[in-house]
């Protein structure tokens, strides 16, 4: 109810559907806080090597004293101290606070150009299919049938070693590079369909629109149709969709990672340190549960805030308000 | 009718015989040389190169396709007579690296990987439509708030990290139940079932998260339509109305995806038999991740695509017989 009042208020001063989206979402209380939530990872990911300064922690430096003679974290709760507020990692005694920090750049970077890449090939072959119909279309959409029909999860697994060797040996530089980049890939290949399904559905009714029929009639190119007429009106749905995906991309990383198929050590990416961490259950249940946490965290927060700008943003939702 | 259903599964034979070109092709021409991973880093290059002729890996690759979808109906024999292996149909393919068919090894692996697919199935369906249906009835009050939540973290919960806590907190400090260690239905049930109970909560509370919320709001939504209005104005008990009206219709698209949900997890529940080490279809593929064993990789790989388009098929036909709309596309 409070929703039709707003958009009532909202329509008397002309607002854009854009704006009244994000106003609605400022009303969402779980969404504001989920946004501050991922506004401060992203601070502590960007400034992560100023702030382990500040901190006075090091994520790479192995401490002997920190660690007793069985490797373990000596002192309570995981090694806990001043020194390393968060405890320190059983077998090297590195800091986790230090390492989650890099870690969460790493996450993130996974998480937004995945997101990034995707969205670029799932919106272009949206519209391409939307606007030119016919044969393209149904040759991307069977592409997209095809792409469907593969267990995703199994074979970006099963294709981590080989397809990361094949990209070394094409010059990318060995290691993480080539693995970050072997990810991005198959997220954007197995990942885009969704997307373009989603934008050839709304192009499809849009370019039957009048407004985009008067834009038409007056001669505009291409161009003019994709980026003044048509884009602006996908935005919404776009900026939906991505808020929706970052969060599985950035599970999706630490679970590869966890595996053994994704970053390798010494990164610090938080799905090696739960890897690791199965070793030492029950000597250093804090080193499963820290990091474990700040995912979870990170994640959650996306999905708050992809909800409430879905519930913002997506028409229907007011359907259901009734 | 008839002639929908022969057109999807037409298109599903043909989606599985690009999806199978595919798969092999990528799988034999990515790595360097196929025929070194047949045996370990110290190998002769005799044995190579014997392994490279006995496996075909010398021939081109079509005809290697070839050959694998005949071996597929005709069973498959590696190596001239003596020292030959042979698979019966339906053969994948021959693992050296495991030293036996491809489809023994799979055969043994898919009761595994059933046990859970079908357990979590019953209760993430059990769990997501029921607290679905709950947070609907009883929309804005306390239950719906517990639902949404639920919901929420649910869908948050990396699948690892939820199977490390469960470990954590029932194995290792309560101690209530014994780590998974699987044993078959058949030879001892009651150990089966606590083997399996574990891994089963994890994938239900995971994927029953998604669950309640489509339930949750298809509810919603058929609750608006007209025919449930003229339920209510024509004064049927809202018992009745609930069981027989609104949740026939909301059910119908809920089921359909479950069926792609529940083909995907038949297709190996990787993380899932990793955490819990149960020896299922998605565990005997990290295995030959780590030890680069190409003929597994290929053969899960379309195990599980032949699950999914097969589901697919079905829900579609389904979908077609329930909604004349999508037979007439």
């Amino acid at each position: 109810m409070s929703d039709a009042v707003a958009s009532g208020a909202a329509v008397s001063e002309g607002l854009s559907p854009f704006r009244l989206g994000l106003a609605r979402v400022r009303g969402n209380r779980g969404a504001v806080i989920a946004f501050w939530v991922v506004v401060f990872y992203v601070f502590v990911a960007a400034f992560a090597p100023v702030l382990v300064r500040i901190l006075n922690i090091d994520p790479y430096a192995l401490d002997r004293e920190a660690i007793n003679d069985f490797g373990l974290p000596a002192g309570p709760m995981g090694g806990i101290s001043w020194d390393h507020p968060f405890g320190v990692e059983p077998g090297t005694g590195r800091d986790i606070l230090g390492r989650l920090m890099y870690g969460a750049r790493i996450s993130l970077l996974v998480g937004a150009i995945g997101t990034f890449l995707t969205t670029v090939v799932g919106v272009t072959l949206g519209i391409v299919a939307g606007l030119r119909r016919g044969f393209v279309d149904a040759l991307i959409s069977r592409l997209g049938d095809v792409t469907l029909a593969f267990p995703s999860l199994l074979l970006i697994i099963a294709l981590a070693n080989p397809m990361t060797q094949r990209l070394e040996s094409w010059g990318v530089p060995a290691g993480n590079t080539a693995r970050i980049t072997y990810i991005m890939t198959v997220l954007t290949l197995f990942g885009w369909v969704y997307m373009a399904r989603l934008v050839r559905g709304q192009v499809l009714s849009l370019r039957e629109r009048e407004f985009v029929e008067a834009a038409r009639s007056f001669g505009a190119g291409t161009g003019h149709l994709v980026f003044r007429q048509l884009l602006p009106n996908l935005w919404p749905q776009i900026i939906v969709f991505v808020s929706l995906s970052l969060p599985g991309y950035v599970a999706l990383e630490a679970t590869l990672s966890f595996l053994g198929v994704g970053l390798l050590a010494p990164a610090a990416s938080w799905g090696i340190m739960l890897g690791d961490s199965v070793r030492y259950y029950r000597a250093a249940p804090t080193y499963l549960f820290i990091p474990g946490v700040t995912l979870m965290v990170l994640v959650l927060a996306f999905n708050l805030l992809g909800d409430g700008l879905r519930d913002a943003f997506d028409p229907r939702s007011d359907r259901q308000q009734l | 009718m008839l002639f929908f259903i022969l057109r999807r599964s037409i298109f599903a034979v043909v989606l599985l015989l690009i999806v199978s070109a595919f798969t092999f092709v990528i799988f034999n021409a990515l790595p360097a040389d196929p025929a070194a991973l047949t045996c370990g880093k110290n190998c002769r290059p005799e044995v190579i190169e014997a392994n490279r002729e006995r496996l075909g890996y010398d021939r081109p690759l079509i005809e290697q396709y070839g050959s694998y979808m005949k071996g597929i109906f005709t069973g498959r024999t590696y190596g001239e007579e003596g020292s030959s292996i042979h698979c019966p149909a339906p053969s994948l393919g021959y693992s050296y690296d495991r030293h036996e068919c491809v489809t023994t090894l799979i055969a043994s692996t898919l009761p595994v990987t059933a046990s859970i697919a079908l357990g979590a199935f019953v209760l993430w369906m059990g769990i997501g439509v029921g607290l679905g249906t709950l947070a609907a009835l009883k929309r804005g009050k306390w239950q719906d708030r517990v639902a949404t939540a639920f919901s929420v973290i649910g869908v948050s919960l990396p699948t690892f990290f939820l199977g490390l806590i469960f470990i954590m907190v029932f194995v290792i400090w309560t101690g209530i139940l014994p780590f998974p260690r699987y044993v078959g239905l058949t030879e001892n049930p009651f150990e089966w079932f606590m083997a399996l109970l574990l891994p089963w909560f994890v994938l239900a509370i995971i994927s029953a998260a998604t669950y309640v919320r489509m339930t949750r709001n298809g509810i919603l939504e058929v609750m608006n339509e007209e025919f449930v209005r003229l339920g209510i104005a024509k004064g049927l008990p809202r018992r009745r109305l609930i069981v027989t009206y609104v949740l026939r219709a909301a059910l119908v698209p809920i089921v359909t995806i479950a069926g792609l949900d529940f083909a995907f997890l038949l297709g190996g529940a990787l993380v899932t038999e990793s955490i819990f080490n149960l020896p299922g279809l998605g565990k005997l593929t990290l295995a030959a991740v780590v030890n680069s064993d190409l003929p597994i990789l290929v053969a899960t790989t379309m195990v599980a695509a032949v699950f999914i388009v097969v589901a697919n098929t079905v829900v579609d036909i389904l979908y077609g017989y329930l909604d004349p709309r999508v037979r007439a596309k």
